[in-house]
C-alpha cells in the first residue's frame, strides 16, 4: 500500500475484562487500507468486526499495537480529540438506523453539520445535496416513524456522507433491510464511494453486502483469516 | 445547535411533558403541605390569641402571677391612658381592652323563679365601639346560629350550646350573678340576642360574650380591664416580634415590687403556649424537610430515568462526533428548564389550592367533639413567603441533581459500550 492509506494497523490486539480473567477479541491484526476502499470485514458472529470497526471508528481503543486513522494513532487520542476524529472526518451507519424520531429528515442529516458550526446557508446546500444523492429530497420535513426502513436507512447515509467524511463505517447496514432495498442502499453507497472517493469499511455477514465489495477480509476467532481484493491477488496476511 | 435541542426537547414529549407534569406534581404537593402545615400550626396560635392570649397581652404585674384565677380585683385602671400610651409606642399592633369574668348565669321564668341555671365564663369586648375589630376578629357574625349580633347597651351572646342547654333563646332576659372587681356580689340582668358556635369546643360549651361597657356595668369596673390584648396588624403572630416589644415595655413600665405595674408577655409566654410554639416550629420545619426530601428522591429518580432512557440517543451523538463534555452539559441544560417550568407551574397551582384552603377552610369540627384544647375546628392552610420557593429545591435541584447523576455514568462509561448499548 502507498502513502494514501486511510487506515493503517500493525499488531493490534484488543482484550476485555472477564471476570478475573481476560477475553482476546482482536489478536495480532495488521492492515492498510487505501483511499476510497469499499471494504468489508466478515465474519461470524464473534469474529470481532464491529470490534474492530469500534476501534477504527475511534470509539474504543486498542489493548496493544497500533491503529492509525488519517494519520492520527487512535491509542494516543484523549476523548476530545476521539470525538474531533469522528466529527470531522468519519461517518457512521448503523444497523437499525439509529435516527433522532423526533427530528425530521433534514434536521437528522443537518446534526452532523452543526458540530461543525458551519453556516446556515452552507448547512442548507449540503443537507440538500446529500438527500439528493440518496433520492429523498421529497421528504426532507417526514420523520423517520414515517418512513420505511429503507428510506430510514438512505437518512442514515445521508447523514454520515453529509459531511464528505474521509471514512465510512457501516455495521450491518442491511441486516434490517428486504433484499430490494439492501441493493438499493448499497449502490447509493457504491455511488457514493465511487464518485466522492470516500473509504467505506463495513462489517457484515450478509452475502449480498459480501457481493458489492472490493475487498473481502474475512476475521475468525480475532485473527484475520483470508484478506481478498475482488478481481486481483488474494492476499494473506 | 441550542434551536436544534430546543426542538428536539418540545418535540420528545416524554422528554419535555411527562417530566414538567411529574416535577408540577411533586412540586405542588411540596408547596400546598408546607402551605397547609404552617396554617394548621398558625391558626391553634391564631386561635388562641383572637380568644384568650393575643399576639401580646398587657395586664398588671400581680394579675399576670394569678392569670388562671382571672383575678379581676387586679386589673388594669385607667385602661384610656394605656391604652393611648400602647397605640402611640406600637402602631404595627392593634389594641383590644378586655375583660374575663366567671359568673352563673340564671334563667328565670315568668314569674322571675329560677327555671334554669349555668357556670358561665365571660368575655368583655368592645362590641359597640366605631372602629373596634373585636366582633370581626372573633368572627362573631359568621358564628351567629341564631338572633343577630348586640346593637344596645344590655344585650349579650350566648354560646349555642349554653343557650340550648339553659332552654334560652334570643329575646329572653337572663341575669349574671358574679362578684366585682371590689369582691362584692353583683346580680346583672341582660337580653340575650343571638347565639354562637365559634368552632372552638371550650368556647362552645359556656361562652358569654357582652360589651365592654355592659361588663364594667356589672362588675364595677368604670374604665378598668383585666387585660389588654395587642395583635399584629400584618395578622399573623411573629415570635420574635412578640418577645423584642414585650422585653422593649417591661423594661420600661414593669415593677415587681409594684403589683398594680402593668406587664407585657408574648403568646408564646403564656400558659403552655411556648412549648406549642417550639414544638410547631420543629415540626412545622420536621415535616416540611421530610417532605421536601421525599419529593426530592422522587424528582431525583425521574431526573435519572429521563437522563438513562437517552442512552441511545447519547450513543448515537457521540459517535457523530459530539464530545461527551457537551452532551452532559446539554442534558443538564435541559433538566433545569424543565426543572423550572415544572417548578414554577407545581409552585403556581400548589398557591392555587393552599389559597383555596386559606380563604374556605375545611371543617373538622366533628373529629374536635369533647376537645379541651382551644384547637380549630376549621383547618386553614396559610401561604407564607417559603411558599414561593421552597418547591423549587426538589424541583429544580433534584431534578438537575438526577440528571446530572445519570449523566456521569454515561460519562464514565466506555464509549464502545454506550454504543452497544445502543445499537441492543
Amino acid at each position: 500500500m502507498e502513502n494514501s492509506n486511510t487506515i493503517i494497523i500493525n499488531g493490534l490486539y484488543k482484550r476485555f475484562p472477564v471476570g478475573k480473567g481476560e477475553f482476546t477479541a482482536l489478536s495480532d491484526i495488521s492492515l492498510n487500507f487505501a483511499q476510497g476502499e469499499f471494504t468489508g470485514l466478515i465474519g461470524p458472529s464473534g469474529s470481532g468486526k464491529t470490534t474492530l470497526l469500534n476501534i477504527i471508528g475511534s470509539l474504543d481503543v486498542p489493548t496493544e499495537g497500533e491503529v492509525l486513522v488519517l494519520g492520527r494513532s487512535i491509542g494516543k487520542l484523549n476523548a476530545r480529540e476521539a470525538a474531533r476524529l469522528r466529527k470531522e472526518s468519519l461517518g457512521f451507519i448503523f444497523q437499525s438506523y439509529n435516527l433522532l424520531a423526533v427530528h425530521t429528515v433534514y434536521e437528522n442529516v443537518e446534526f452532523p453539520l452543526l458540530l461543525l458550526r458551519l453556516s446556515a446557508s452552507e448547512r442548507h446546500k449540503m443537507v440538500l445535496d446529500a438527500l439528493e444523492w440518496v433520492g429523498l429530497t421529497d421528504k426532507i420535513k417526514s420523520k423517520p416513524p414515517q418512513l420505511s426502513g429503507g428510506q430510514c436507512q438512505r437518512v442514515a447515509i445521508a447523514r454520515a456522507m453529509v459531511k464528505k467524511p474521509s471514512l465510512v463505517l457501516a455495521d450491518e447496514p442491511t441486516a434490517n433491510l428486504d433484499a430490494a432495498n439492501s441493493h438499493h442502499i448499497l449502490q447509493t453507497m457504491e455511488t457514493l464511494n465511487r464518485e466522492l472517493k470516500t473509504t467505506f469499511v463495513f462489517a457484515t455477514h450478509d452475502d449480498k453486502v459480501i457481493s458489492y465489495l472490493k475487498r473481502k477480509i474475512y476475521l475468525l476467532d480475532g485473527r484475520v483469516d483470508k484478506d481478498e481484493i475482488i478481481n486481483h491477488n488474494s492476499l494473506k496476511p | 445547535m441550542i434551536k436544534f435541542l430546543i426542538k428536539g426537547l418540545l418535540r420528545d414529549k416524554s422528554r419535555s411533558r411527562l417530566p414538567v407534569i411529574v416535577v408540577t406534581l411533586g412540586v405542588m404537593l411540596t408547596v400546598f403541605m408546607h402551605a397547609y402545615i404552617t396554617g394548621f400550626m398558625g391558626d391553634t396560635f391564631e386561635m388562641n390569641a383572637k380568644f384568650a392570649t393575643g399576639h401580646v397581652k398587657v395586664m398588671t404585674y400581680a394579675y399576670a402571677e394569678n392569670l388562671s384565677q382571672l383575678p379581676n380585683d387586679l386589673a388594669l385602671v385607667e385602661t384610656d391612658n394605656l391604652l393611648a400610651e400602647l397605640r402611640n409606642s406600637y402602631p404595627d399592633f392593634e389594641w383590644a381592652p378586655r375583660i374575663q369574668f366567671g359568673g352563673l348565669i340564671d334563667v328565670p321564668d315568668s314569674i322571675g323563679e329560677t327555671r334554669s341555671q349555668g357556670p358561665a365564663i365571660g368575655l368583655g369586648i368592645q362590641l359597640m365601639d366605631k372602629g373596634s375589630k373585636e366582633a370581626e376578629r372573633l368572627n362573631l357574625k359568621s358564628s351567629l346560629v341564631a338572633g343577630s349580633l348586640p346593637s344596645r347597651p344590655g344585650e349579650i351572646l350566648l354560646s349555642d350550646d349554653f343557650a340550648r342547654k339553659l332552654y334560652v333563646k334570643p329575646g329572653d332576659e337572663v341575669t349574671l350573678i358574679g362578684s366585682t372587681m371590689n369582691g362584692s356580689m353583683t346580680m346583672y340582668n341582660f337580653t340575650v340576642v343571638g347565639t354562637v358556635r365559634f368552632g372552638v369546643e371550650i368556647m362552645d360549651r359556656g361562652t358569654i360574650i357582652a360589651d365592654l361597657e355592659d361588663v364594667r356595668a356589672a362588675l364595677d369596673m368604670p374604665d378598668a380591664a383585666g387585660e389588654i390584648l395587642g395583635f399584629e396588624k400584618k395578622g399573623f403572630y411573629n415570635n420574635e416580634n412578640a418577645e423584642m416589644i414585650s422585653a422593649g415595655f417591661n423594661s420600661a413600665n414593669t415593677k415587681p415590687e409594684d403589683e398594680f405595674s402593668p406587664i407585657m408577655k408574648s403568646l408564646a409566654r403564656q400558659g403552655n403556649l411556648g412549648q406549642y410554639v417550639k414544638l410547631s416550629e420543629v415540626w412545622s420545619m420536621y415535616i416540611s424537610l421530610v417532605f421536601v426530601f421525599a419529593m426530592s428522591l422522587v424528582l431525583w429518580n425521574a431526573g435519572l430515568l429521563g437522563g438513562l432512557r437517552r442512552y441511545g440517543e447519547v450513543g448515537i451523538r457521540l459517535a457523530i462526533g459530539e464530545e461527551k463534555g457537551h452532551i452532559f452539559r446539554s442534558m443538564i441544560v435541559e433538566s433545569f428548564f424543565i426543572g423550572l417550568v415544572g417548578s414554577a407551574l407545581g409552585t403556581a397551582i400548589g398557591l392555587m389550592f393552599a389559597w383555596l384552603l386559606q380563604s374556605s377552610g375545611m371543617d373538622i369540627s366533628g373529629m374536635m367533639q369533647g376537645a379541651s384544647m382551644m384547637m380549630p375546628t376549621i383547618i386553614r392552610a396559610r401561604i407564607t413567603p417559603p411558599d414561593f420557593y421552597i418547591g423549587f429545591i426538589p424541583g429544580v435541584l433534584s431534578t438537575v441533581a438526577g440528571t446530572m447523576l445519570s449523566g456521569i455514568g454515561i460519562y464514565k462509561r466506555q464509549t464502545a459500550k454506550l454504543f452497544k448499548e445502543l445499537e441492543a
